[in-house]
């Protein structure tokens, strides 16, 4: 049996098939779809690496079934840059050296930005930690990424000040 | 993952006729589910999909003041209402402690209430395991069994429940509402899991196609808003399961107990419960010496099943603490971790 299903991934409208509906929402972006920069590091929502932006939430998409996210907007790291201009997360993890061999970075870089988005975090390095739990680096970069966090979050509320004024 | 038939209906009947059938099993975000079936766990011939069911997403005040918390509320749409974290901080509290952002996004309410023991010998397809596989054995019993029950096991398994919110809902009379083929139900949370006795693999009261549409907080548990907290000790600071953890909800009147509830976590393959251990809050004061006998109390019936002696002592440790912090108020805003035994409050020991 097949199945139809309709997705929104980086504001782009998919028909996608399915003949088996086992197929992950994770692995649908990295094997059907392309779009590796999604990573499969445990398969078991105990990492983060495939942390992605279901409905402007983040979620794991490697304990997502895609069948039951017909007709869901999905944002992937693919699609937070705005052509060649860096989303300001992805800048400040540069900036503050948020990474070493970069494989959780994606996952680290949606979880930032859904974190944000929930404002619950304030400018308090413990909450932001804590609400970056989800999100493992095994080469230990996490203080800069918390930093990056940080950083990107105060310069987006700025940002949105000004756009509000 | 093995192969299995996917279903998504409209309608709660449809959804109840669906899953009533030998093979099927609800999803709801597949948190815990699609885990369980990658590892060969859960192996459904039929999936129902219960996400797309209308209705189910709310959290609505009723007329006689009860909360009623719909089946797909997310984890963390609840722990962020602010009206419900005002009148219900400690199931916020618990539900902050649990998993992490992600999880928490997608986790639904039901789902949370029948998510599976963590017992590694459950997980593990290579293991005996009367809750996985009837009539198998209990490897864990003699095995690695330091986190297991130091409460209502049996020695046909020694799991635990895992859930932090259900010990939270538990401590506050929570009612769950229940649709199923014969029409619907309702049951008290604290009824709603079975502990292992003979049948371990029978691990709730549901019957097939049974399906929770609803959690519902009585209107008499805002009582003890102003005096309720979680608290949970996990092996590392976040983002782990509880080793023990322990809810306590005051009502403090002129610097009298007039109502108390306990619960702990960790200890059972339910959240635990105990009503002798609430009657000796009643009337009482709320300090130290009240809170040690009701801790000695709700834990009367506590015995290691294995290495996991020490357990008893901790849980009666956490829920002084958890009883203490209670009694010292609810804070304006949860500490950066929630639940965490760490933020040293007044009238605690210090640990250092």
């Amino acid at each position: 049996m097949t199945f139809s299903i309709a997705l929104t991934i980086n504001r782009t409208r998919h028909t996608i098939e399915l003949d088996d509906p086992r197929v992950t929402l994770l692995d649908l972006l990295r094997e059907r779809l392309h779009l590796t920069g999604t990573k499969k590091g445990c398969d078991r929502g105990q990492c983060g690496a495939c942390t992605v932006i279901v409905d402007g939430r983040r979620i794991n998409s490697c304990l997502a079934l895609a069948i039951s996210h017909d007709g869901a907007a999905v944002t992937t790291i693919e699609g937070v840059a705005d052509g060649d201009t860096l989303h300001p997360v992805q800048r400040a993890f540069i900036a503050h050296d948020g990474f070493q061999c970069g494989f959780c970075t994606p996952g680290q870089i949606m979880s930032a930005i859904g974190l944000i988005d929930e404002a619950q975090a304030g400018d308090d390095p413990e909450r932001i930690r804590e609400n970056m739990s989800g999100n493992l680096c095994r080469c230990g970069a996490y203080r800069g990424i918390t930093e990056a966090v940080c950083t990107a979050q105060r310069e987006m509320i700025a940002a949105g000040v000004e756009k509000a004024a | 993952m093995n192969r299995f038939d996917y279903v998504r209906p409209t309608r709660v009947a449809d959804a109840v006729a669906a899953g009533a059938d030998g093979g099927a099993m609800f999803l709801g975000a597949g948190t815990n589910l699609l885990d369980l079936m990658k590892c060969g766990v859960a192996a459904p011939d039929r999936l129902v999909d219960l996400t797309h069911l209308p209705g189910l997403d709310r959290i609505e005040r009723l007329a006689n003041g009860d909360v009623r918390i719909g089946a797909l509320v997310r984890n963390s749409t609840l722990a962020f209402d602010s009206d419900f974290a005002a009148d219900f901080p400690a199931v916020a509290e618990a539900l902050l402690s649990g998993a992490s952002p992600q999880l928490r996004n997608a986790a639904t309410v039901a789902g949370n209430l029948l998510q599976r023991t963590r017992c590694s010998y459950f997980w593990d397809t290579a293991s005996a395991c009367n809750r996985r596989d009837p009539g198998s054995g209990c490897d864990a019993l003699g095995g690695e069994n330091r986190l297991h029950a130091v409460l209502g096991w049996s020695d046909k398994c020694i799991a635990t429940h895992p859930s932090d919110f259900c010990v939270a809902l538990a401590a506050l009379d929570t009612i769950v509402e229940i649709e199923g083929v014969e029409g619907q139900r309702e049951v008290a949370l604290v009824d709603l899991h079975r502990l292992p006795g003979e049948t371990p693999w029978q691990e709730t009261v549901l019957a097939p196609g049974d399906m929770i549409v609803a959690v519902r907080l009585p209107a008499a548990s805002r009582a003890f808003a102003a005096h309720a907290r979680y608290i949970k000790l996990r092996e590392r600071t976040s983002y782990a399961f509880a080793v023990v953890s322990a809810a306590a909800a005051l009502d403090i009147v002129d610097g009298r107990i007039r109502e108390g509830r306990l619960a702990l976590g960790g200890v059972a393959a339910k959240p635990w419960r105990v009503g002798a251990a609430d009657a000796l809050l009643r009337g009482a004061t709320p300090d130290r010496t009240t809170f040690e006998r009701v801790a000695d109390a709700a834990l009367a019936d506590a015995r290691p099943s294995g290495d996991n002696g020490f357990k008893i002592d901790l849980a009666r440790r956490i829920a002084v603490r958890a009883l203490l912090r209670a009694a010292a108020g609810t804070p304006a805003r949860l500490p950066a971790l929630p639940a965490s035994p760490f933020a040293a409050l007044a009238g605690e020991i210090d640990h250092g």
